[in-house]
């Protein structure tokens, strides 16, 4: 799980609000999620989004409400991964469910400016910022799992099929 | 080898195992699994994704929709059309779609959380049910997937922080200053990833249905969840509840066993609050954390003030403001808006007179619920508009514009701006209503 992009930067508690306002949540589509990301706030960010761009927060990422639209707004809006110095619970949970790589680290999330270049490899746990290695904070197995499966929907799949006999 | 914490029991229970340590991974089995308006549409919509066909265990589901009800346009209608279907279709009773109210005052005063349970809920306000010693935690839609179709979810066990409240409050004083008070020390994350146990002989001096405002607002705070350790006045409140009489003895909630604190257990952190020295707080925008004293924000003129929410709709919010209402008149520039959380409450607020004390004293009553509260319906705050709202959230443009200043406060400190028509404590009208013969 290799990531390569530029860094569009983020500030610290970043609330799902602010990535979602809740007026769009009456569609699942990332899509039509993806073009109101951060829609209020910074109403040119979606369409400014190259794919493979990596956003970089500070502390607190994606705390406030549980919604599930917040990450499926950024994936749709073509952010291929989040690294922050620290996350809200729910929000980790959810953009790993949903398959969209996530990276704790603080000193990186220091560092990072608006449109370095940036590599992060998960298995590997690290981070490359602008020529600069720094260590990401290491996923329990269960997580990478669930990222490796391209999201908790396909490990339900294999989960209900291995149980009903019907092979994966 | 040290006890474990509450909510250590609670996931070692849950999870079948003899004894969890924070920082375990464990799968846990739900004794509740909860959704709303908003995210069990996006839950059902990956259970079937995934090829799912059957609910696992349909009699510990519970969905409420009380954010959108009634409906604010045809989309969100479809939303709800479609929930309605899924439960009626996999057997799923506890389905509450059109004005009964919304999940986190619903479920308890149904009678359905129990001290103990854990209760896995799609949205962030999950810790509410800690107020009963029930372990609330919030997850987001595809974890509720799983969780119907499995009923049982992986989790980190957390770590444990404790926020103490010592001394006798003021008159003018709620348990939303008390939370506002640890909002203040703990910051927006200084609880985050953790459980919060709420303890002090301060919590005796409140009902249980102020002790939600403080359980509600643990989120806030960063946590996964937080609890206090059922007494007496949880005893109380669970007898008059008896989930059979409400639901049908089907619905009963499987007991399961209550945790026994220890004092040996290992809190991670203390923080101490002391309530007999707190004025009436206000957290000002756009952080729930930003806390000041109400009177120092005097002269603050406020458009409207809100009153409802999952931190402060219940009864005891609406009979405290009506206390400070009765017989008065909102100040002429300022538009209050009275939510009830729920049905109940809309009908007890009614059968005391307290709707008629709201619309005298020139409020809007809205529907039981809480579309105010995040922009969902009803109320959105226009450029540049103050409101005072006692709800548990003030983030930028969540009530509507992104130039809307809300601030965060109590019943008491919103009906006092109401009334004054800016940021006032209340304290000093409190005085003059309660010496005043009725
Ligand atoms: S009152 Fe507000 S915070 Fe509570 S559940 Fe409703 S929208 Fe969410």
């Amino acid at each position: 799980m290799k990531v390569l992009g530029r860094v569009r930067r983020f500030g610290d508690n970043i609330d799902t609000d602010a990535i979602l306002p809740s007026r769009h949540m009456v569609t699942g589509d990332p899509q039509v999620l993806g073009r109101a990301c951060f829609g209020d706030l910074l109403p040119d960010f979606a369409a400014s989004v190259a794919p493979g761009d990596v956003l970089v927060a500070g502390e607190n990422f994606g705390c406030g409400s549980s919604r599930e639209h917040a990450p499926l707004a950024l994936q749709g809006c073509g952010i291929a991964c989040v690294v922050a110095a620290s996350f809200s619970r729910i929000f980790f949970r959810s953009a790993v469910n949903l398959g969209l790589p996530v990276a704790e680290c603080a000193p990186l999330a220091q560092r990072a400016r608006e449109g370095d270049a940036i590599e992060i490899d998960l298995e590997a746990g690290t981070a490359t910022l602008a020529g600069q290695a720094f260590p990401i904070a290491a996923l329990p197995p269960q997580v990478l799992d669930i990222l490796r499966a391209g999201g908790l929907v396909r490990v339900m799949t294999q989960r209900l099929q291995a149980g009903s006999g019907v092979p994966p | 080898m040290s006890a474990m914490t509450y909510v250590e029991q609670v996931l070692a229970r849950a999870s079948g195992r003899e004894r969890v340590t924070a920082g375990d991974i464990v799968v846990a089995r739900a004794d509740l699994s909860m959704a709303n308006d908003i995210t069990a549409p996006l839950a059902i919509a990956q259970f079937e994704r995934a090829g799912a066909r059957h609910v696992a265990d349909p009699m510990r589901v519970f969905i409420a929709a009380g954010r959108h009800a009634p409906f604010r346009d045809a989309a969100s209608a479809d939303q709800v059309q479609r929930v309605a279907r899924f439960c009626a279709a996999q057997g799923i009773e506890r389905f509450f779609g059109y004005g009964e109210g919304m999940d986190h005052v619903l479920a308890p005063e149904m009678g359905v959380v129990r001290p103990g349970m854990l209760i896995c809920n799609a949205d962030s306000h999950a810790c509410t049910y800690g107020a009963l010693g029930a372990v609330g935690v919030p997850f987001g839609s595809t974890d509720l997937a799983y969780l119907l179709a499995f009923g049982e979810i992986w989790m980190r066990v957390p770590a444990t922080v404790r926020v103490e409240f010592h001394g006798a409050p003021g008159v003018a004083i709620t348990t939303k200053d008390l939370v506002l008070a640890a909002m203040a020390k703990t910051g927006v994350d200084g609880a985050r990833y953790m459980a919060v146990e709420f303890t002090g002989d301060a919590l005796a001096c409140f009902s249980v249905d102020e002790r939600f405002t403080i359980a509600n607002m643990a989120i806030e705070m960063g946590a996964k969840t937080g609890v206090m350790f059922p007494d007496a006045a949880v005893e109380r409140y669970l007898e008059a509840r008896a989930p059979h009489a409400v639901a049908g003895a089907a619905h009963a909630p499987v007991p399961v066993p209550v945790p026994v604190p220890h004092a040996d257990a290992p809190i991670a952190h203390t923080w101490r609050i002391d309530v007999s020295a707190l004025t009436p707080l206000v957290a000002r925008p756009h952080l729930p954390s930003d806390v000041v004293a109400a009177d120092s924000l005097s002269g603050v003129r406020v458009d409207q003030v809100n009153i409802g929410s999952c931190t402060n709709g219940r009864m005891v919010d609406l009979r405290q403001a009506a206390d400070l209402l009765r017989g008065r008149r909102i100040a002429r520039h300022v538009r209050l808006m009275v939510t009830p959380a729920t049905a109940g409450i809309y009908r007890a607020a009614l059968d005391e007179g307290l709707l008629a004390v709201f619309l005298d004293a020139g409020a809007v009553i809205n529907p039981p619920g809480c579309g105010p509260c995040a922009g969902w319906h009803q109320g959105a705050l226009a450029a540049d508009e103050v409101c005072v709202a006692t709800h548990n959230r003030n983030f930028q443009g969540r009530m509507g514009s992104k130039t809307a200043q809300v601030y965060l406060a109590g019943p008491l400190v919103a009906a006092a701006s109401a009334l004054a028509g800016e940021i006032a404590d209340p304290t000093a009208l409190l005085q003059e209503t309660q010496g005043a013969p009725r």
